[in-house]
């Protein structure tokens, strides 16, 4: 998904393939606006509205009432405060972990691939032709407690009998990073592939050894991927309860779990609304804040 | 005293060197083995004379790709899911590549703010997404169901059609479009004969894109089907007493379409190069 870079600069106003004004641009946009104004803006406002309804006294289940009672946030965020912030520490551990897995293979593909680099990209993807759900199911079995990976770790002299990473944290962490791999090292090859390696060469001339060369040369170069990558694994991983739900246990529950429950098992419509209402608040001042501190304004 | 050959590396050390020097290939190697355990998980249970409960293995079978359909509710949610993905996918590719047309090729005010608007559906969780549209719903007192997906595929999956063609778009050297008007053809036959065309590759890509997001979608159908079934949520609702082995056939199955497509598209873009 190399899309942000296509956005980046491809085309500003001065372009030559652009034609002056005319009603066209207009009747082009308006369907596809009007169906994102309509089931993406309203319902946002929607959500809004229903995060200070009330449930009126003896009503039915489900039935709820506008009060403007901005007390639900305070409620909601009291009530779940451990899985909001559980959310946000697993996220940021699984983009991490993401990133330590993507760069090095995002490097390979683009300068070290040769003429195998399409298939290399293709195989990137490929495992994401199954359905997520699935392969999420059989991570449960590969770190199941018979399962090959821990009865390999406990060959290892000192480590207890009783280790398990089947529905602990390090098995959620482990399946949001797997899950969104292809968001981070994608955007990630886009930008290494963009770097000219005459640029590499250079630096080698000027007696930088490897690591100099990296940390002044490929990093910086490799800087909008990064972004875009980290941010396109962070966002949905913070906002994931399905991981959570097949490869957790009850104590590791992150805030999608809540608002799902709040949603369904409980029926509690307005707590639910608050609750990811305040998840895209927090997302987009996390995200505003490392976009301006990266310096790629650009992204957007 | 005899003489000292050149000094030539020891056997660990040209092994050491050689590690290093393939070190990335070595790292890269072990990334796409942990990309691909999980699906060779799935294939291989797919085999599994799984009985009930498809999370041990208990012998090879070839019953559940005979017999797909086998376990009660798979196909089901396998047609549902089809559906709901083919007309959600022709919808979103005609309306964003509409309006990737008009981010690409024409000069408008709010340029700004229709990008940020295609923007941020990609830039917002799924579980807010999918939670905001059934408030609504709610709010106006409509039952969630197959329409009600419907509607939510096509809202996630515009931006990314809208991103997929424009890129492509941008690609284009305008200097074709050009030719085409030097050599007396008007606006209309130049975007009919030479522009879209050109951009037809980009057109596919989105679409199959799409396909494969609204079919994989889990977190905002749940929150939007009420009591239709998907795949995805059919798997979801079985994984806790235990996922048949056809859910397995399905998904493999779907694993090696996916990747003949695919291929097959490389070869033919690769052949129209060289042509």
């Amino acid at each position: 998904m190399a899309f942000l870079h296509g956005l980046s600069k491809s085309h500003t106003d001065s372009g030559s393939g652009l034609k002056r004004r005319s009603l066209t641009p207009y009747i082009l946009l308006a369907p596809g606006l009007i169906w994102l104004i309509t089931f993406f803006i309203i319902p946002i406002f929607s959500l809004a509205s229903t995060s200070t309804m009330v449930r009126p006294e003896g009503s039915q289940i489900g039935t709820y009432v506008q009060e403007l009672r901005f007390a639900n946030y305070i409620d909601a965020f009291l009530v779940s405060k451990e899985q909001y912030l559980r959310s946000f520490v697993y996220a940021g551990l699984a983009t991490i972990l993401a990133l330590a897995i993507a760069y090095p293979l995002a490097y390979a593909i683009a300068f070290k691939s040769g003429k195998y680099r399409n298939i290399l990209l293709v195989l990137v993807i490929a495992p994401f032709f199954t359905s997520f759900l699935l392969r999420t199911v059989a991570w449960t079995q590969i770190l199941a407690d018979s399962g090959p990976v821990v009865s390999a770790i406990k060959v290892i002299p000192f480590i207890d009998e009783t280790f398990r990473i089947n529905n602990t944290p390090a098995a959620v962490v482990i399946g949001l990073a797997y899950n969104f791999l292809p968001f981070m090292t994608l955007p990630l090859y886009a930008s290494l592939e963009r770097i000219d390696p005459r640029t590499l060469e250079a630096s080698g001339d000027l007696y930088a050894n490897g690591l100099t060369t990296f940390r002044k040369v490929t990093l910086p170069l490799s800087m909008p991927g990064l972004v875009a990558g980290t941010l396109l694994t962070f966002i949905p991983a913070a906002g994931d309860y399905v991981n959570a739900a097949i490869l957790g246990n009850p104590n590791t529950k992150m805030i999608g779990n809540v608002i799902e429950s709040r949603f369904f098992a409980v029926v509690d419509y307005p707590t639910a609304a608050a609750l990811s209402f305040t998840l895209m608040a927090t997302i987009l001042i996390l995200v505003t804040l490392y976009i301006r501190k990266s310096g790629t304004d650009e992204l957007v | 005293m005899t003489k000292v050959a050149a000094p030539r590396p020891s056997l660990s050390h040209r092994a050491s060197r050689w590690f290093s020097r393939n070190l990335i290939r070595i790292y890269a190697g072990v990334a796409f083995f942990y990309l691909f355990i999980p699906v060779a998980y799935t294939f291989a249970f797919s085999f599994n004379d799984a009985g009930k409960s498809n999370l041990v293995w208990q012998g090879f079978t070839l019953e559940n790709w005979k017999n797909p359909c086998g376990a009660p509710q798979v196909c089901e949610s396998v047609v549902n899911s089809l559906q709901i993905g083919v007309i959600s996918t022709v919808l979103a590719t005609i309306l964003g590549t509409m309006i990737a047309f008009a981010l690409g090729r024409h000069k408008f005010r709010g340029r700004k703010t229709t990008n940020l608007l295609i923007f941020l559906p990609m830039a917002t969780p799924e579980v807010v997404l999918g939670a905001s549209l059934l408030a609504m719903f709610l709010n106006l007192r409509i039952n969630p169901g197959f329409w009600t997906v419907v509607i939510a595929h096509v809202m996630f999956c515009i931006s990314f059609v809208v991103v997929t063609v424009k890129a492509r778009i941008a690609s284009l050297d305008p200097r074709l479009e050009q030719a085409a008007m030097d050599l007396y053809a008007n606006e209309r036959e130049t975007f009919r004969y030479v522009t879209l065309p050109l951009v037809m590759p980009g057109i596919a890509g989105a679409a199959l894109l799409a396909f494969s997001l609204s079919f994989d979608d889990f977190i905002i159908t749940n929150f939007n089907s009420g009591i239709v079934s998907t795949f995805p949520k059919f798997v979801y609702v079985s994984a806790a007493r235990g996922i048949p082995a056809q859910a397995n056939v399905i998904g493999s199955a779907m694993f090696f379409i996916a990747l003949i497509i695919v291929i097959v598209g490389q070869v033919v873009s690769r052949q129209r190069k060289k042509s």
